[in-house]
C-alpha cells in the first residue's frame, strides 16, 4: 500500500510542475506503459494474499484513475496552453475596416410611389399606367377641356407635332380615361406616373410625378372623396390626426371640384403636418365630370365617383424634408445618397411604410 | 383679380370684419392669394416742404434741400429738379420706399459727396400722370396743413388679390365677388345706382355687324358722346386704377377701366373723329395689318373678328384697339362701345396673333350677354360727369337674342353627389342670390341661369353651386371601404418593383432624370430609332425624346465624376420613345459603373470594372426575378455605343427573337465625345417589355423538390480550343451529353500563351457527375469521361490538353 501511495504522490508531484507534451508522454510511459510503476503493480495483484486483494485492487484502482485524470486534465492545459500561445501570435487589427461593400440607394421619388400603392392598395385600390406621350384628346377633349377652354392655358404643353395632336402628357388624368374606356364599372385605381409641363423654376420642374386617383361606383359621394383623402394623408403623413381643409376650386374634369389643404407649422426650421394654424395645398380632387364619364361610355345617371390627383414629389419634399423640386432630377451622387432609401426597405402595410 | 375692400363696400352693404370677409371668399372658391395693407407700400410718401435749397457744390443742377417732413429735424434731400424752391409743398419718399413708376427702392446714397435720404418725387415717378419735369407741386390752400401725413389718402385700404379659376368670368368684376359673398351671409348686395342721365339725339355713326359664318360678334352696342373736354382723372378714380397696380392714362380710358374692373364689362372708346364714316364688324382678310394701341403692327390672317371703318381696320373686336382711332387729351368727340364677343373666336385669334390683354382674357372667359346698356350707361354717366358732354341714345346692334338658359334641377341630386341634406328652401334662397330665377316644381326647380354665369349648362354645376356657397366643411368625411376589385399590381407592375429593387441591392444608386435629353448625346445612343423632337422644348439641349436612358446617364455620370467622384454606379428605369404616338415606348433599366472595384483597398487589390463585373448584376438581377440561368443564352451582338469585343446580349431563350438584356463596356468613342474621364466604364441595359412573363407561379414551382444522396463525383477537363469557340458553346456540349448524369460545369480557367498554338486557347472545366439512381462505380465514371472528351472534340474540334 505505502508502495502504491509514494507512486501517487510523487507523481502528482510531478505532474504538478510545467510539462510539455514529451515530459507528460515521458511520465504516462512510466505509470502505464509495459513495465510502468502501475501496470507492475497490477501485475503483483496475484501475488497477493485474497484478504488484501480485494483491497489493494481498490486502491491501486483508483490510484491509477487519479493519475490518469490528472494526465488527461494536463494533457488539455498543455494543449490549451499551446493553441494560445499560437493563436497570440495570429490576433489581427480587427479594427481595420472591414471588405468593401457597396450599398444601393431607391431615389425618394420611386419610394414614395411604392409608400403610396401601399396605402391605396389598404383600402382595395390597384395601380393602372398610361403613356407619356398622349394626344390632345385623351390629355384634354375627353377630359372635358375642349380646344377653346381656357383651362388648357393652366398647363403649359410639350407638343410633339406643330398641328398641337401629339404631347407629353401634362397630367394623370388621361389614366382614367384610358382605363374607364378598356373596362367596366366600377373602378378603383390609382395612377402614379411621369407628367410634363413646360415650367422650369424653384418649385416648377419641367417633368414631375402625379399620382392620380378615381373611384367609381353607384353611389359614391363626396364624403367618400373626403374619407379616403383623410386616410390617406393620415397614412402617409404617418401622424394620427390631420387637419384638412377642402376648398370649391375648378378643373374642368370634376364638378364640384375642391383643392385640399392641410394644415402645418414650423417647428425649429422644420415642417410639422397636421398641427399649426398654415395651410398647404396639397392636391386637386372633386366628382368626376358627367361629361367625361359620357365621353368613356358610362352612363353618369347609374355610375358616380371622385378623382384627385397629387404631385408625388411635392408629397416626398414635405414628408422627408427635401426643400428643392429641381434636385430630384439632377442626378447629385451625393444627394441621391442621402434622400435615398435602402432597397431592402420596401413599404408595406404590416412592416409599416418607413423606418 | 385685385380689389380693395372699400370698393367691393361699394356693392356690398356688410358689418363683417376684413378677415371674416376673406376667410369667406376661400370658402366659397375664390381663392385669396394675398390680402395685404395698400399703405405699406404708399404710406411712405408724405406730404413735405422744402424749408431751404441751396446749391450743390459739386454739381451745378444739384439742389440741396432741407425737408421738413413732420419731424423734429428736416432731412436733406439731393434733388435735380429744376422748380425744387424753398417754400414749396411736394412729395416726399423716405429711403425703403418702393417707387411705384419703376419699382425701384430708395436707400440712403451718397450723390456727387453729399448724402441723400430720400427722394422728391414727379407725378410721373407716382404714377399720377406723364408729368416727368420737375416734382411735384401741390397747392398750398389745400396741403399746408399736411405736412408729415400720407399723401396717398389710403390708409384704411387694403388690398384682396383672388385667384379667379377660368369657369368664373363673373368674379372678375368686384360686383361678381360681391354677389358671391352676399349669397354667402357676408351682407347684401347693393343695387347698382344709375343717375338718369340724359341721351340725346341718335348715335350717328353707322354700325353693322356682317352676316357671315364665324362672326366673332352677336352684339355691338354703341353710343357716342360729343364735346368732351378729355383730362386727368380726378384723384378718387386715379387712386382706384394705382390702388389695383395699373396706371393713370386719361379719364376716358380710365373710366372704361373701371367700369371693366367693377363689372366685368369690357368697354372701348374711340376718337369718333377719326373713325371714317361707319363702323363695319366683319371679318378679316388675310394680309390685312393694323397698329395695336401696345404700338404693334399686327398682320391678320382669315376670318378675325375685326371692328372696321371705310379705311380698315380700327381694333380686334374684345382683344385690342388701334392706334388710329384711339382717344387723345385733345379728343373731342368719343363713340363708346359696349360688346359680346364669342369666346371661342377671342381665343382663337389671340392665340394665334399672340396678345394678352385685360379685355382678351375676359371675353375668352365669357363677358355677360346683358351687360352691354349697363356698362354703356355707367361709362356714359362717368365720362358726362368729369368731362362734359352729350350723350347720344344707345345704338344697339345684335345678331342673337341671348336669351337665358334654362336647367331643371332635381334636388334630390344634390344629397346623391355631396352625402348631405340641405332643405329646398335653402337651396332656393342661395340660388336666388346668386341671380338665378327658380320657380319649384314639387322635386324639381325650373332654374333661369343668370347670364354672367356662363359655366353652368347642367344639373351637376347647380350642385356645385349650392355646396360651395353651403360649404364644404359640411361634407361628411365617411370611412373607407376596404373591398378589393382587383389585385393592387398586375404582372409588369410587380416586375418592376421587383428588378428596380434588384438592381439598387448591387450597389446602384437609382435616378430619375427626364424623359427628354439634348439630342446631340441621344444621336450617340439611338441607334436605328427614330429621333423624337419636342416642338417647344424648354431648352435647345433638351430638344427630344430620350431614346436610351444611357443619354442622361452617361451626361450625368460626367458631372458626378466633375464633383470629384470616381466609382458610381448608377441606374434608371423609365421610359424610353421609339415613337412619337402614345404607346410608342419602353420601359427599360439603365445602369452605369464607373472606375474600380477595391479602390485604396488595405486588403484587397483593386481592378477596373470590366464587362464580367456588369454581366453578373444582369444575370443575377434576371435569376433573382425568376428567370432560369440555365436556359439564358448569350450573344456578342450589341449596340454600337458599346465595346464591340467586350460587350453581348442575353437571350431568356437561345430560341427569343428579342434580348433581354445589353451589357458590356463602353465604346471608347463615346468616352471621347462626351470628355468622361475614368478607368473604365462599364453598363447595362434590362428591356422589361421583352420580359415574357413566368408561367410557373412559386406557389407551384415550390413542389418540386427533388434531390440525389449518392455519391457525386467531380472531373477536370482542359480543352485546348479554336480562340473562336465559345465557352458557352462547350458548355452547352457538355451539358447535353447527358443530362441525367452532368449536373454542373464550372469553368476554371482561360490560359493562352506558351505552349498553346497562337490561335487556341486552353479552356479548363469541371464538371460534377451524380445519378440520382446509384452511387456510380468507376467504370461508369471512366465511360462518362470519355463520352465527354469525344463529343467534345467531334462537336467543336477541340483537343483535350494531356
Amino acid at each position: 500500500m505505502s508502495d502504491i501511495k509514494k507512486i501517487k504522490d510523487d507523481y502528482l508531484n510531478k505532474l504538478n510542475n510545467d510539462l510539455n507534451v514529451e515530459s507528460l508522454n515521458q511520465i504516462k510511459t512510466e505509470l502505464f506503459g509495459k513495465n510502468g510503476k502501475i501496470s507492475n503493480s497490477f501485475k503483483k495483484l496475484g501475488l497477493l494474499p485474497t484478504d488484501e486483494r480485494k483491497k489493494f485492487a481498490s486502491d491501486l484502482n483508483s490510484i491509477k484513475n487519479e493519475l490518469q485524470d490528472k494526465i488527461d486534465s494536463k494533457l488539455q492545459e498543455i494543449e490549451t496552453k499551446e493553441i494560445n500561445s499560437k493563436l497570440e501570435n495570429e490576433k489581427v487589427d480587427v479594427t481595420l475596416p472591414e471588405r468593401e461593400f457597396s450599398r444601393g440607394k431607391i431615389h425618394p421619388v420611386s419610394q414614395v410611389i411604392d409608400e403610396i400603392s401601399s396605402i391605396f392598395s389598404e383600402i382595395g385600390f390597384s395601380v393602372e399606367e398610361g403613356p407619356d406621350i398622349e394626344n390632345e384628346h385623351y390629355n384634354f377633349t375627353a377630359l372635358n377641356t375642349p380646344d377653346n377652354h381656357p383651362a388648357r392655358d393652366m398647363h403649359d404643353t410639350f407638343y410633339l407635332d406643330n398641328n398641337k395632336e401629339l404631347l407629353l402628357r401634362t397630367h394623370t388624368s388621361p389614366v382614367q380615361v384610358r382605363t374607364m374606356l378598356n373596362g367596366k364599372p366600377p373602378f378603383k385605381i390609382i395612377a402614379p406616373g411621369r407628367t410634363y409641363r413646360s415650367d422650369s423654376d424653384q418649385t416648377h420642374s419641367p417633368m414631375f410625378h402625379q399620382v392620380e386617383g378615381l373611384h367609381i361606383d353607384k353611389d359614391i359621394n363626396m364624403g367618400h372623396l373626403k374619407g379616403c383623402l383623410n386616410y390617406f394623408i393620415k397614412s402617409f403623413f404617418e401622424v394620427d390626426k390631420i387637419k384638412m381643409r377642402f376648398r370649391p376650386s375648378h378643373f374642368p374634369f370634376t364638378e364640384p371640384s375642391a383643392e385640399v389643404d392641410i394644415g402645418y407649422e414650423i417647428k425649429d426650421g422644420k415642417i410639422v403636418i397636421g398641427e399649426g394654424d398654415k395651410w398647404l395645398e396639397i392636391l386637386g380632387c372633386g366628382m368626376v365630370h358627367p361629361n367625361v364619364l359620357k365621353n368613356v361610355k358610362v352612363n353618369p345617371d347609374n355610375y358616380q365617383g371622385y378623382a384627385f390627383g397629387i404631385g408625388i414629389d411635392r408629397l416626398g419634399m414635405l414628408k422627408y424634408g427635401i426643400n428643392d423640386l429641381r434636385a430630384f432630377f439632377e442626378t447629385d451622387y451625393r444627394w441621391l445618397n442621402h434622400f435615398g432609401f435602402d432597397p431592402l426597405d420596401v413599404p408595406s402595410n404590416y412592416r409599416g411604410l418607413s423606418r | 383679380m385685385k380689389f380693395t375692400i372699400g370698393w367691393l363696400k361699394e356693392h356690398l352693404d356688410t358689418q363683417k370684419k376684413d378677415n371674416e370677409i376673406i376667410e369667406k371668399l376661400t370658402n366659397i372658391g375664390l381663392e385669396v392669394e394675398s390680402f395685404e395693407n395698400l399703405s405699406s407700400s404708399l404710406d411712405s410718401f408724405k406730404v413735405a416742404k422744402i424749408i431751404n435749397a441751396e446749391q450743390h457744390p459739386n454739381a451745378d443742377r444739384l439742389r440741396i434741400c432741407d425737408v421738413d417732413i413732420g419731424l423734429d429735424n428736416t432731412v436733406k434731400v439731393v434733388c435735380g429738379a429744376p422748380n425744387a424752391k424753398k417754400d414749396l409743398l411736394t412729395i416726399y419718399a423716405g429711403p425703403g420706399s418702393i417707387i411705384p413708376k419703376n419699382n425701384m427702392k430708395l436707400s440712403v446714397s451718397k450723390i456727387r459727396g453729399v448724402t441723400s435720404y430720400g427722394m422728391l418725387c414727379s407725378e410721373s415717378e407716382l404714377n399720377l400722370s406723364n408729368e416727368s419735369e420737375g416734382i411735384t407741386e401741390l397747392p398750398t390752400g389745400k396741403y399746408s396743413d399736411k405736412i408729415g401725413k400720407n399723401f396717398f389718402n389710403s390708409k384704411t385700404e387694403k388690398v384682396v388679390d383672388l385667384s379667379i379659376t377660368p369657369n368664373r368670368p363673373d368674379c372678375l368684376g368686384v360686383r361678381g365677388i360681391a354677389r358671391d359673398l352676399a349669397a354667402a351671409g357676408v351682407g347684401k348686395l347693393k343695387k347698382i345706382s344709375l343717375k338718369n342721365i340724359k341721351n340725346n339725339g341718335s348715335q350717328k355713326i353707322k354700325v353693322s355687324i356682317t352676316k357671315v359664318k364665324n362672326q366673332g360678334c352677336t352684339v355691338f352696342g354703341s353710343c357716342l358722346i360729343e364735346g368732351v373736354t378729355n383730362k386727368e382723372s380726378p384723384k378718387w378714380l386715379k387712386e382706384k386704377i394705382i390702388s389695383l397696380g395699373q396706371k393713370p392714362i386719361s379719364a376716358i380710358v380710365d373710366i372704361t377701366n373701371y367700369v371693366m374692373l367693377d363689372l366685368n364689362r369690357p368697354l372701348h372708346a374711340y376718337d369718333a373723329d377719326k373713325i371714317d364714316k361707319e363702323i363695319i364688324v366683319r371679318n378679316s382678310k388675310k394680309g390685312e395689318t393694323f397698329e395695336a394701341l401696345d404700338n404693334k403692327e399686327y398682320k391678320l390672317g382669315d376670318d378675325m373678328c375685326v371692328i372696321s371703318d371705310k379705311s380698315g381696320v380700327l381694333g380686334l373686336g374684345g382683344i385690342i384697339g388701334g392706334t388710329r382711332s384711339g382717344t387723345e387729351m385733345n379728343t373731342k368727340n368719343i363713340l363708346l362701345e359696349s360688346a359680346y364677343f364669342i369666346p371661342r373666336s377671342i381665343r382663337k385669334t389671340s392665340k394665334l396673333l399672340n396678345i394678352d390683354t385685360d379685355a382678351k382674357f375676359r371675353f375668352e372667359r365669357g363677358i355677360d350677354t346683358q351687360s352691354i346698356e349697363l356698362g354703356l350707361s355707367k361709362a356714359a354717366e362717368l365720362i358726362s360727369e368729369i368731362c362734359g358732354g352729350k350723350i347720344s341714345n344707345f345704338d344697339i346692334q345684335k345678331t342673337d337674342k341671348h336669351e337665358k338658359n334654362k336647367i331643371k334641377f332635381n334636388v334630390s341630386l344634390f344629397e346623391k353627389i355631396t352625402g348631405f341634406k340641405v332643405n329646398d328652401n335653402e337651396i332656393i334662397k342661395i340660388l336666388t342670390d346668386l341671380g338665378f330665377e327658380v320657380s319649384k316644381k314639387k322635386l324639381e326647380l325650373d332654374l333661369k341661369i343668370p347670364t354672367w354665369r356662363p359655366d353652368i349648362t347642367q344639373p351637376i354645376d347647380i350642385v356645385e353651386e349650392i355646396v360651395r356657397i353651403k360649404g364644404y366643411e359640411n361634407i361628411e368625411t365617411l370611412q373607407p371601404e376596404k373591398t378589393k376589385i382587383k389585385d393592387t399590381l398586375n404582372t409588369q407592375q410587380k416586375l418592376f418593383h421587383f428588378l428596380q429593387r434588384s438592381v439598387a441591392s448591387k450597389g446602384y444608386f437609382e435616378t430619375v432624370t427626364w424623359s427628354f435629353t439634348d439630342s446631340k448625346i441621344n444621336k450617340m445612343f439611338k441607334e436605328n430609332l427614330k429621333e423624337i423632337k419636342i416642338v417647344n422644348p424648354i431648352s435647345s439641349d433638351l430638344d427630344v425624346l430620350r431614346n436610351s436612358i444611357f443619354t442622361n446617364l452617361t451626361f450625368y455620370l460626367k458631372k458626378n465624376l466633375d464633383r470629384g467622384f470616381k466609382d458610381i454606379s448608377l441606374f434608371e428605369i423609365g421610359p424610353i420613345f421609339k415613337g412619337s404616338k402614345p404607346g410608342e415606348q419602353l420601359t427599360v433599366i439603365g445602369a452605369i459603373k464607373s472606375g474600380k472595384i477595391s479602390r485604396l483597398n488595405w486588403n484587397e487589390k483593386d481592378r477596373i470594372v470590366d464587362v464580367f463585373d456588369v454581366k453578373k448584376d444582369v444575370i443575377q438581377t434576371l435569376v433573382e426575378a425568376g428567370y432560369d440561368r440555365q436556359s439564358f443564352f448569350v450573344r456578342d451582338k450589341s449596340p454600337s455605343y458599346y465595346h464591340p469585343g467586350k460587350s453581348g446580349s442575353v437571350y431568356l431563350d437561345k430560341d427569343e427573337i428579342d434580348p433581354v438584356a445589353y451589357f458590356g463596356e463602353m465604346h471608347p468613342n463615346i468616352l471621347k465625345k462626351l470628355d468622361i474621364k475614368t478607368e473604365g466604364l462599364v453598363g447595362f441595359e434590362i428591356y422589361m417589355d421583352y420580359l415574357r412573363e413566368n408561367k410557373t407561379k412559386l406557389k407551384d414551382l415550390k413542389t418540386n423538390f427533388e434531390y440525389s444522396d449518392y455519391q457525386k463525383s467531380e472531373r477536370d477537363f482542359a480543352f485546348v480550343v479554336d480562340k473562336s469557340v465559345k465557352a458557352q458553346d462547350l458548355i452547352e456540349i457538355i451539358s447535353t451529353i447527358d443530362k441525367n448524369l452532368i449536373r454542373s460545369i464550372k469553368i476554371f480557367d482561360i490560359y493562352e500563351g506558351e505552349n498553346i498554338p497562337q490561335d487556341k486557347k486552353s479552356i479548363a472545366l469541371n464538371v460534377t457527375i451524380q445519378s440520382s439512381e446509384k452511387t456510380l462505380e468507376e467504370s461508369d465514371l471512366e465511360k462518362i469521361n470519355k463520352l465527354i472528351i469525344s463529343t467534345v472534340e467531334t462537336k467543336s474540334g477541340a483537343k483535350i490538353r494531356s
